[in-house]
């Protein structure tokens, strides 16, 4: 085009320290589930009804309306698909470029959004089997990264 | 929208300038285009007794109606993202059908260059995410990263190449070179596309779409009233839409099987049509990988094998379904949310207006828009015929 903008969506150099990982705030949804990863555990959802599990966490099942219950997860899954983010302009991602995001499913179901971590991003595959490893990010949540699994 | 004594017609049709208007506010983006489509139809804004149009804040179609001094009796601020318009422009065409409205202006403006710069698409979500948004909003992935696990997956279990995809993106280009107003119009290559930076593997720079400023609007009436009208009237034949997550693409069950493997069914047969009666198509391309999901999804050609579709030149002029013909979102103009342009062009196309880039006898067109995350679908057929 003739009148290139001139607009810049690069933000001006960001001098303060590293930003934390981002904290969800829990609700009455979803505390258990973010309380459980902060302590170490991987918790899904399963229907008294129907016997589905799900995540995230809903307050009935979204297949039948069944009552949920809170199981422990294993922690381990597969790779569903991924990709390695090499541009994001928020912090603190932005200081970890490249890192990979990716969907993760679990053995017992659930399909969740993740980091895998603790591997070259090159190394990551659809089918990848990987773990689950903890990090807490506020006084009430922590989230579940995933690694290699060995 | 066929058997009912109306008959819902496109009467008019406008574009704004674009890809840059730093001159402009969002409102005064949507002023521009009800300005230029009333004119093409042959109205006025005192004959517009409905307004549609989609934004970001709540109330945004009665605030449009405010800024702009009408009173409509009909008003629908529907947003499926992209895809928005589609949905809005059916849902004209039944409350003309019904009497609800006689005629319906619908209309979409955006500064998003202006006012962002090319950040769309490339943050971070966070943890202030409303609701369940949360859950896929921690982890740095961005729009694009969304998409580019689709096209991973597909990759994954079709085969899909990366140079498949990289066609899209340079079929789109081609078009580009026609129109005169296109943000990008130089010739590029496939290796251009591959070699442009990753931005989200494996979708490059080339693969995604331009970000811009810009607008579109329509007239929606029926054809009794259009008869009186300048322009041809183009029928709306049949609409439908879907979806299958909001933001949460984790919530997405099959990532290579879009809405519009809803969308289209539904809306072809409303219409009473298959795809081998479509002629040309305007298909949302925020992405290369948007245009391959949804040309399977919509039937043109089956799951699996739309690498290989537009790898022989499908979407070309003079291909199986000449697609985006003004160059499309990753050429021309992607101001957010597409969807209207998808339109203004099927009725161009279907009007005759198109020069170097006219579908010869183009009859039946289809307008796809894809919003979201991957997450929305819309489709409507567009006819030149009554039907």
């Amino acid at each position: 085009m003739t009148d290139q903008p001139v607009t810049d969506s690069s933000p001006p150099a960001d001098e303060r320290p590293p930003k934390a990982r981002p904290a969800p705030v829990p609700d009455a949804d979803t505390a258990e589930y973010w309380k459980a990863a902060h302590d170490g555990r991987l918790l899904v959802q399963r229907c008294d009804a129907c016997g589905a599990t799900q995540l995230y966490a809903r307050d009935r099942c979204r297949r039948c309306r069944g009552v949920v219950r809170w199981e422990e997860a294993s922690g381990r899954g597969t790779v569903y698909s991924f990709t390695v983010i090499r541009q994001n302009y928020q912090r603190p991602f932005r200081d970890w470029i490249p890192y990979v995001v990716a969907l993760v499913d679990l053995e017992e179901g659930p399909r969740v959004m993740t980091n895998v971590v603790g591997c070259d991003p090159a190394l990551v595959h659809i089918g990848m089997a990987v773990r689950a490893r903890f990090e807490v990010v506020s006084d009430d949540a922590g989230i579940a990264l995933f690694e290699p699994a060995p | 929208m066929n058997g009912t004594r109306r008959h819902a017609v496109i009467a008019g049709v406008a574009t704004s300038d674009y890809p840059y208007l730093p001159e402009l506010t969002e409102l005064a983006v949507h002023g521009q285009v009800a300005d230029r489509a009333l004119a093409d139809a042959g109205l006025a804004f005192a004959d517009v007794d409905g307004l549609a149009t989609a934004g970001f804040f709540p109330m945004y179609a009665v605030g449009l109606a405010e800024y702009l001094g009408v009173t409509p009796t009909y008003l629908d601020e529907t947003n499926t993202g992209g895809s928005s318009f589609e949905v809005l422009v059916e849902h004209a065409a039944y409350a003309v059908e019904a009497g609800a409205a006689e005629v319906v202006l619908v209309t979409y403006g955006s500064i998003q260059l202006s006012q962002m710069g090319r950040r769309l698409g490339t943050g971070g979500g966070g943890a202030g995410m409303p609701g369940p948004a949360v859950h896929d909003a921690l982890w740095g992935n961005t729009l694009v990263g969304n998409y580019a696990m689709a096209a991973r997956r597909h990759m994954h279990q079709f085969g899909t190449t990366s140079e498949q995809l990289a066609a899209v993106a340079v079929t789109m280009r081609d078009h580009a070179a026609f129109n005169p107003q296109a943000q990008y119009r130089d010739p590029i290559t496939v290796d251009d596309v591959i070699g442009s930076r990753l931005v989200a593997d494996p979708l490059h720079k080339l693969d995604c779409c331009v970000i811009s400023d810009g607008g579109a609007a329509c007239v929606v009436t029926t054809a009794e009233r259009a008869t009186d009208l300048p322009r041809a009237p183009v029928y709306i034949l049949g609409g439908a839409h879907a979806s299958t997550h909001q933001f949460n693409l984790s919530a997405m069950a099959d990532l290579t099987t879009t809405a519009a493997a809803r969308s289209g069914p539904a809306a072809f047969a409303r219409a009473g049509m298959t795809p081998d009666d479509v002629d040309v198509a305007q298909l949302y391309d925020s992405f290369t990988i948007t245009v391959v999901l949804t040309v399977e999804d919509l039937g043109f050609c089956a799951k699996g094998e739309g690498g290989a579709f537009v790898e022989a030149g499908g979407l070309g002029l003079g291909g199986r379904l000449p697609t985006n013909t003004d160059g499309g979102g990753l050429s021309a103009c992607h101001p957010g949310m597409r969807g209207m342009f998808l339109i203004v062009e099927a009725v161009r196309q279907l009007r005759g207006e198109c020069g170097p880039t006219q579908v010869p006898d183009a009859h039946v067109a289809v307008a796809h828009g894809t919003g979201g995350m991957l997450s929305t679908g819309a489709t409507l057929l567009l006819g030149n015929e009554a039907p």
